[in-house]
């Protein structure tokens, strides 16, 4: 089955864009300014949504999720957030099935080249050649 | 994420040699002993046969943590990047040295002590293969001899494990976080009698086969080729 994932963005706890890849040309370009205000602006959508979770529920702050998904026409964005605020949007065409194992496996990714790589700071931009290659191959090899 | 390690009872470490839980403490109630980990059959390491631990294995991500920790340890006071490599050089240096009569007492049958490779070549086959299989659970990819110095040989790993998780800067391109792996080698090599300088050299090429690529260059010294002549 023909599958594709247009993009990743990984944004940080603070709300910063600290990675973004695109794996196709099929999304227009945008600067990376843009990019930044889209980081920061999900991230707040994000906070704010998580807090319309009915009180009345009953269901404990740590379970509550904000936006996890938002469709245009022709994409798809598909949030998932770490335990620690960590967020990785993925652009998708609309009908990709399976999304949250590709999501998982790009966590995976970043757990193993990223956070476990001495030279890396939390919270700032990644520039991890082995996450890149290993991103790059799993996304080639789907 | 991880290799799995076998589900087993009690600490398992990379080397039995150098425990991180030294502790033993039976006469205490289990209220006393609620912050120390001891094993639930009271054995420590120290109780266990040295032979014991040939199959245990270590979670590579843990392994990955603690040598993430080391390295940005040892940079903390670094004034360049070959100082660097020589610190993580003196870190794997005591590691080596214990290895080998740990290594050669494995390997030994009753009727067959195992002897300490005196030689050049059988102490390369020895870390390539013996040692090698003990840290990283396989053998070295390649021995090679200098084609120019009769002092050098090289030993290659065409992914080792110590990098498998680092991607060093590009201002940093020098550095390779193997020189630990190198200072277990020097170790191995002075605890024979054979003296030696040891480094590790990046020789991967960018979108090759295998990036990270290391050459562990071994440099004998003088006295050592020439007591091999003689023999």
């Amino acid at each position: 089955m023909h599958r594709v994932v247009y993009s990743l963005i990984i944004i940080n706890k603070a709300g910063g864009l600290v990675y973004n890849r695109d794996f196709n040309n099929a999304l227009n370009k945008v600067s990376v300014n843009d990019l930044l205000v889209l980081a920061g602006t999900f991230h707040g959508v994000h906070a704010i949504t998580k807090s319309l979770t009915p009180s009345s529920l009953g269901i404990p702050s740590s379970q509550r999720t904000g936006i996890e998904v938002l469709e245009s026409s022709h994409f798809r964005l598909t949030s998932f957030q770490t335990f620690t605020g960590t967020k990785f949007l993925l652009f998708t065409e609309p009908h990709q099935p399976n999304v949250d194992v590709i999501i998982r496996k790009v966590y995976e990714l970043y757990a193993d080249y990223v956070t476990k790589n001495p030279f890396y700071q939390l919270e700032m931009p990644i520039r991890c050649e082995a996450f890149d290659r290993h991103l790059l191959t799993y996304m080639r090899a789907r | 994420m991880t290799t799995a390690a076998p589900a087993q009872q009690g600490p398992k470490t990379l080397v039995s040699s150098t425990p991180l839980q030294p502790q033993r403490m039976p006469q205490q109630s289990p209220q006393q002993r609620a912050g120390l980990r001891t094993p639930s059959n009271r054995k420590t390491i120290y109780d266990r046969n040295l032979n014991r631990t040939r199959t245990a294995e270590l979670s590579r991500a843990s392994f990955a943590y603690l040598f993430g920790e080391m390295v940005g340890y040892a940079q903390k006071r670094v004034t360049g990047i070959q100082d660097l490599e020589r610190r993580l050089n003196e870190a794997g240096y005591p590691l080596g040295q214990r290895l080998l009569p740990l290594l050669l007492l494995r390997s030994s049958t009753p009727t067959h002590p195992a002897a300490r490779p005196t030689r050049i070549l059988p102490l390369l086959q020895f870390i390539a293969h013996t040692l090698w299989r003990h840290l990283f659970a396989r053998s070295a990819d390649s021995i090679e001899s200098s084609s120019t110095n009769n002092h050098e040989y090289m030993i290659s790993d065409n992914e080792p494990l110590v990098n498998q998780y680092i991607s060093v800067p590009k201002e940093m391109s020098q550095l390779n976080c193997a020189a630990y792996v190198a200072g277990i080698i020097e170790g191995v090599c002075c605890g024979v009698g054979c003296k030696a300088g040891v480094s590790a050299h990046n020789a991967g090429e960018e979108g090759g086969m295998w990036p990270g690529k290391t050459v562990f260059l071994i440099k004998f010294e003088e006295e050592v080729v020439k007591r091999e002549g003689t023999k």
